[in-house]
């Protein structure tokens, strides 16, 4: 037994070497970190500890436009995508001639680069002086003013940004509500209009009951991607997103730590754990309306 | 007679109503399509216009009559393309071998083999899960710099190795294995090693290939870290290159060239994807996320 043991460990000795390098130990040093107060990277000494760091962030006029940017992309975005999302794959799971197609491109955005597509977005969405662009063409054809959506008004960044978040999330969400929508019992359905129930019926009494657990799944890990956003903004708007208006919460965090202004792991680690604290307090607020509202 | 009348009429109405729905469905599917499908096809077409015809064109044009591969010459020479693919191509290779050693050798110990403290583990690892990356990579970033890993290699591997999801994901399959399976090979004299190997890889091959696609994916797509861990060129990954060729790019506003860069650096996943789409979208339905 003995034996036994030390060869069960032996075998899990690589995965508990990386992740207590790489995950253990900084989850407890990101916490010391946040409390040492005027840490110096290069000589390596603190002044002393306390909660200087996370007021500095939270008085920084960055950091907190970082946020209500945040807050603006996930209030857009998580309804946004998921009820498109819902649409579609209802959509898909009605038909039959094409749907392994149609479901093949929709997953194609999952698969891709998002630095590199969202080089392809700007230049849909850029007016510059040689050209006004791929989308403000399609706004002149309907009689519209060209808009620059990269440089330009604060709502058309924040559309591009949002449009942008919304594609690229798109895949995941409809290859799980097709899936949850696929396996709804059809016995359900039959005996539905066996009944004579009406169509719109039938989606809200039974299809929408029974596939609430994953949407509400849908919902919580939207909120905690969108809260997450970072590297979609610094395809469209560059890496210098303080300069654009349009940096968030992660993107504070890696200015912090890197960069141009970058050298301040303690007020990196505040901010990073403000971000969690949101996080996790949205989850739970999320999970505890999640296990009123499911009813089959 | 008239009651005949009045039952054709209500199914041809019940008719109609189901053909306008299915091309209704049809045409927001196909709207969607489009919308997805679109930028593939403006990156595609801006990168076969020769420089001087894309900036000629106030209205961009939706076609081309002179296609032509300048840009992707101009791509791989004004900038070190080729040495980024090499570099990710390293980088994805090394990162999901060492990942698929560890993850074989860990979902093992949990599946089959029985020691203290198992389920204690096993729920520590679970709760590993949640941790997101954010919050370590500060740490990372500064224990990396100590080691004196930034620019090379290990640096960019290290930290990028673990996944306890996919763990989770292989022991799940693993623990279907049936256990006489692994009584009967003890009885032949079997070690562990010759069983994992020999029996529970190749009967777990779908899996093991679902967490290898998912992690190249993940690797060849990964900006955060190599973009904090690399500042010098010779080490940048395709993410930091493209967005090096956004920031500084050609020289000048070579969008052609720039597109062509997008079009190389998006092709390999999109070939590997149209192979295996169907195991991509299963492992990905079996609870992988985009964060």
């Amino acid at each position: 037994m003995k034996q036994s043991n030390l060869k069960a460990w032996l075998y899990l000795l690589p995965a508990i070497l990386f992740l207590g390098v790489f995950m253990v130990y900084p989850l407890i040093d990101v916490f010391i970190y946040s409390f040492e107060e005027g840490y110096n990277s290069a000589s390596q000494t603190v002044f002393g500890v306390g909660w200087y760091n996370y007021s500095y962030v939270l008085h920084d006029p960055y950091f907190l436009r970082a946020v209500k940017n945040t807050l603006i992309l996930v209030v857009i975005t998580v309804p946004l995508s998921t009820g498109i999302a819902l649409l579609i794959s209802v959509g898909l799971n009605s038909i039959k001639p094409l749907k392994e197609l149609y479901q093949t491109v929709f997953f194609l955005p999952y698969v891709t680069n998002t630095l590199a597509v969202g080089l392809v977005f700007m230049i849909l969405f850029k007016k510059t002086a040689y050209t006004d662009g791929m989308v403000n063409l399609l706004i002149n054809w309907f009689g519209g003013e060209s808009v620059d959506f990269i440089d330009g008004p604060y709502w058309a960044k924040m559309f591009v940004m949002c449009f942008y978040t919304i594609w690229v999330v798109m895949p995941f969400k409809i290859l799980i509500l097709t899936s949850a929508l696929a396996s709804v019992d059809e016995t359900y359905y039959n005996a539905a209009r066996v009944d004579g129930t009406g169509k719109w019926r039938i989606f809200t009494r039974i299809t929408l009951p029974m596939i609430s657990p994953m949407i509400f799944y849908l919902v919580i890990t939207g909120f905690i991607g969108a809260f997450k956003a970072y590297s979609d903004e610094v395809a469209l708007f560059g890496t210098n997103l303080n300069a654009a208006g349009m940096n968030t919460i992660v993107g504070y965090v890696y200015d912090m730590l890197y960069g141009d202004s970058g050298g301040y792991p303690s007020y990196a680690s505040a901010a990073a754990l403000i971000l969690f604290a949101i996080v996790l307090t949205i989850t739970c607020v999320n999970l505890l309306v999640t296990r009123k509202g499911i009813r089959y | 007679m008239e009651k005949r009348t009045d039952f054709e009429s209500i199914e041809r109405s019940a008719r109609i109503r189901r053909r306008t729905l299915k091309t209704v469905t049809y045409v927001l599917l196909t709207v969607w399509g489009l919308i997805v499908l679109f930028p593939f096809y403006w990156m595609l077409l801006s990168s076969v216009k020769s420089y001087s015809a894309y900036n000629g064109e106030y209205i961009p044009k939706f076609f081309t009559l002179a296609p032509t591969l300048e840009n992707y010459r101009e791509a791989f020479t004004a900038v070190p393309l080729a040495r980024y693919f090499l570099n990710t191509l390293i980088f994805t290779v090394c990162t999901t071998a060492v990942m698929l050693a560890v993850t074989v050798l860990a979902a093992f110990a949990f599946s089959r083999l029985s020691f203290r403290g198992k389920n204690a583990a096993f729920a520590i690892f679970l709760s590993l899960m949640m941790i997101p990356a954010e919050l370590v990579i500060i740490t990372n970033f500064v224990t990396i710099t100590d080691w004196h890993l930034r620019n090379t290699f290990w640096g960019l591997i290290l930290p990028s190795v673990t996944s306890v999801f996919y763990i989770y994901l292989l022991k799940e399959n693993f623990e279907q294995i049936p256990d006489e399976l692994y009584k009967a090979a003890k009885v032949d004299g079997t070690s562990d090693m010759k069983y994992l190997l020999k029996v529970m890889i190749p009967i777990c091959r779908p899996t093991v290939i679902t967490i290898t696609i998912l992690k190249v994916i993940e690797c060849w797509n990964s900006y955060v870290w190599p973009r904090l861990i690399t500042d010098d060129a010779n080490y940048f990954l395709v993410s930091n290159g493209i967005q090096t060729i956004r920031e500084s790019g050609f020289g000048r506003e070579n969008i052609p060239a720039m597109m062509a860069a997008v079009v190389a650096v998006s092709v390999p996943l999109i070939v590997l994807f149209l192979i295996f789409h169907k195991k991509i979208m299963d492992g990905v339905s079996r609870g992988g996320t985009k964060g």
